[in-house]
């Protein structure tokens, strides 16, 4: 998918031919396409892997008119793909969003990005009216800004916030799939799995599965950044070996060590471990890590994994929604623990104090937030166990000097 | 007939009355927050734990009758 401008509705008509019609006086019923779906295998590209297919046939069999609400509001600071599919081929998810809406015969359709994105929203506002002037969209399309913080992008702090709440993670159950918005079956899509959608919709499911292994099929984007050549948005076949990812990113520019895979909710890997593994859901929780929303970060050797996690953790501690006592009082704990290990030393017992912190923590929020952060606390002390150790016991390491290089808004952006 | 026990995070503000009234179950974080030792509640304490659910101020722990599933 290599663009570089904004795809207009005709051109984009011209290479993908029109939109097919499912339903609604169209040549197949509406299930059909969720039989299709389910075929081609597409899981969800924003973070969770939930089979598309399933999640439509639940929310299909639900109770009332059902919604559709795309999720462009990509909270992870080093992913850009989300924003990039917005940005350059609009067509494509908006698409995906119309064919969710008829396969689950929704009344109502949102797609939600950031609210402080004003470029981005004026784009797609203009997307919108080329669609509504050529009556492509039976359900209209209605844009959301949502406030833009990380936790805002978790599915049921958007419904929070489309239901008029203040966009923060509610106790579930209700599930969303079952009460979502207006209290109505919602079906929450990232709109990279909706383009796919599209795709697939046009081409079948056959076609999906030339790429990737069956167990994982199709291609899917990733965000590869740190210490490579070309750092950007990549299109890769599901399963393709995490080396050969950084390769087409034009391969490490220094010697690395470790490498952060699925982003800021993922897990870090050493960098020889990381190398064969295949970039999926099962294959990465195989070997410890996360596909997440498939973000890489390349660290080189001369970074100090620690004092680049404890920035991480510090804002994402920032970040929490401020509801559940052991998220607003642990993360920000576990960040003061994170950093005293990297910056300070710890006199022999910082690595306790982060384990016990972290196993406080787990598994008591209302959303995964605070279990993200732990996952990610957790694998870097698997990962740079001897590090930890040197700087708990004789205090930091030379690289807590270098440049920080894992993005964190409000810094310098890095890539 | 089982009973189960959960807590809402969000609703919790950490008074700590739940962890006085069943501590055979409930124990509470360095901040004062409810951690579950465990999920099912042993018959004994079931009246304990209704208690304990009944008398939280924000109405957080929440007993739940599970049960054998009618099959």
């Amino acid at each position: 998918m290599s663009y570089y401008t904004v795809t207009g509705l005709r051109e984009h008509e011209r290479q993908h031919g029109p939109l097919p019609v499912w339903g609604n006086g169209g040549r197949q019923r509406p299930d059909r396409l969720i039989d299709l779906v389910e075929r081609s295998g597409l899981t969800g590209r924003g973070g969770a892997g939930f089979p598309t297919g399933r999640k439509m046939r639940s929310v299909a069999a639900g109770a009332g008119k059902a919604v559709v609400v795309a999720n462009g509001a990509e909270g992870e600071p080093a992913s850009c793909k989300d924003r990039l599919l917005l940005t350059r081929l609009p067509h494509l998810v908006l698409d995906g969003i119309t064919l969710a809406a008829s396969a689950v015969r929704a009344s109502a359709a949102y797609l939600c990005v950031h609210g402080g994105e004003t470029d981005l929203l004026a784009s797609l506002e203009y997307a919108v009216a080329e669609r509504e002037a050529a009556g492509v969209d039976p359900v209209p399309i209605q844009l959301a800004g949502i406030p833009g913080r990380y936790v805002s992008s978790e599915q049921s702090a958007i419904v929070h916030y489309l239901n008029g709440g203040p966009g923060k993670p509610t106790f579930s159950p209700p599930r969303t799939h079952e009460r979502g918005v207006g209290g109505r079956p919602t079906l929450v899509n990232n709109v990279e799995t909706l383009a796919h959608l599209a795709l697939i919709a046009r081409h079948g499911d056959r076609w999906f599965r030339g790429l990737g292994p069956p167990a994982a099929p199709g291609s899917t984007l990733v965000t590869v950044s740190g210490a490579v050549g070309r750092p950007g948005v990549y299109e890769i076949a599901l399963g393709t070996p995490v080396g050969q990812v950084l390769m087409m990113a034009g391969g490490p520019v220094e010697r690395l060590q470790a490498l952060l895979v699925g982003g800021y909710f993922g897990a870090w890997l050493p960098a020889e471990v990381a190398w064969h593994v295949p970039m999926c859901h099962s294959g990465l929780k195989a070997a410890g890590g996360a596909m997440g929303a498939g973000v890489v970060i390349a660290l080189p050797d001369s970074s100090c994994a620690l004092a680049e996690t404890a920035r991480v953790v510090r804002y994402l501690a920032d970040e929490t929604a401020g509801q559940c006592g052991p998220c607003v009082f642990g993360l920000p704990a576990l960040a003061d623990a994170v950093t005293d290990l990297a910056y300070a030393g710890g006199r022999g017992r910082a690595i306790d104090q982060i384990t016990s912190l972290v196993s406080v923590i787990e598994g008591r929020g209302a959303c995964r937030h605070p279990d993200g952060v732990t996952q990610l606390v957790r694998s870097a002390l698997w990962a740079f166990e001897a590090d930890a150790r040197w700087h708990d016991h004789r205090g930091p390491c030379a690289g807590v000097r270098r440049a920080p290089l894992l993005p964190v808004p409000g810094d310098e952006d890095p890539l | 007939m089982t009973y189960e026990l959960r807590i809402n995070p969000i609703a919790c503000t950490g008074h700590g009355l739940c962890a006085e009234l069943l501590p055979e179950i409930i124990e509470l974080d360095p901040w004062g927050y409810p951690i579950l030792l465990s999920a099912t509640v042993p018959g004994s304490l079931v009246p304990h734990a209704k208690r304990a659910a009944a008398t939280c101020p924000t109405l957080a722990l929440l007993l739940d009758r599970t049960g054998p599933r009618p099959r």
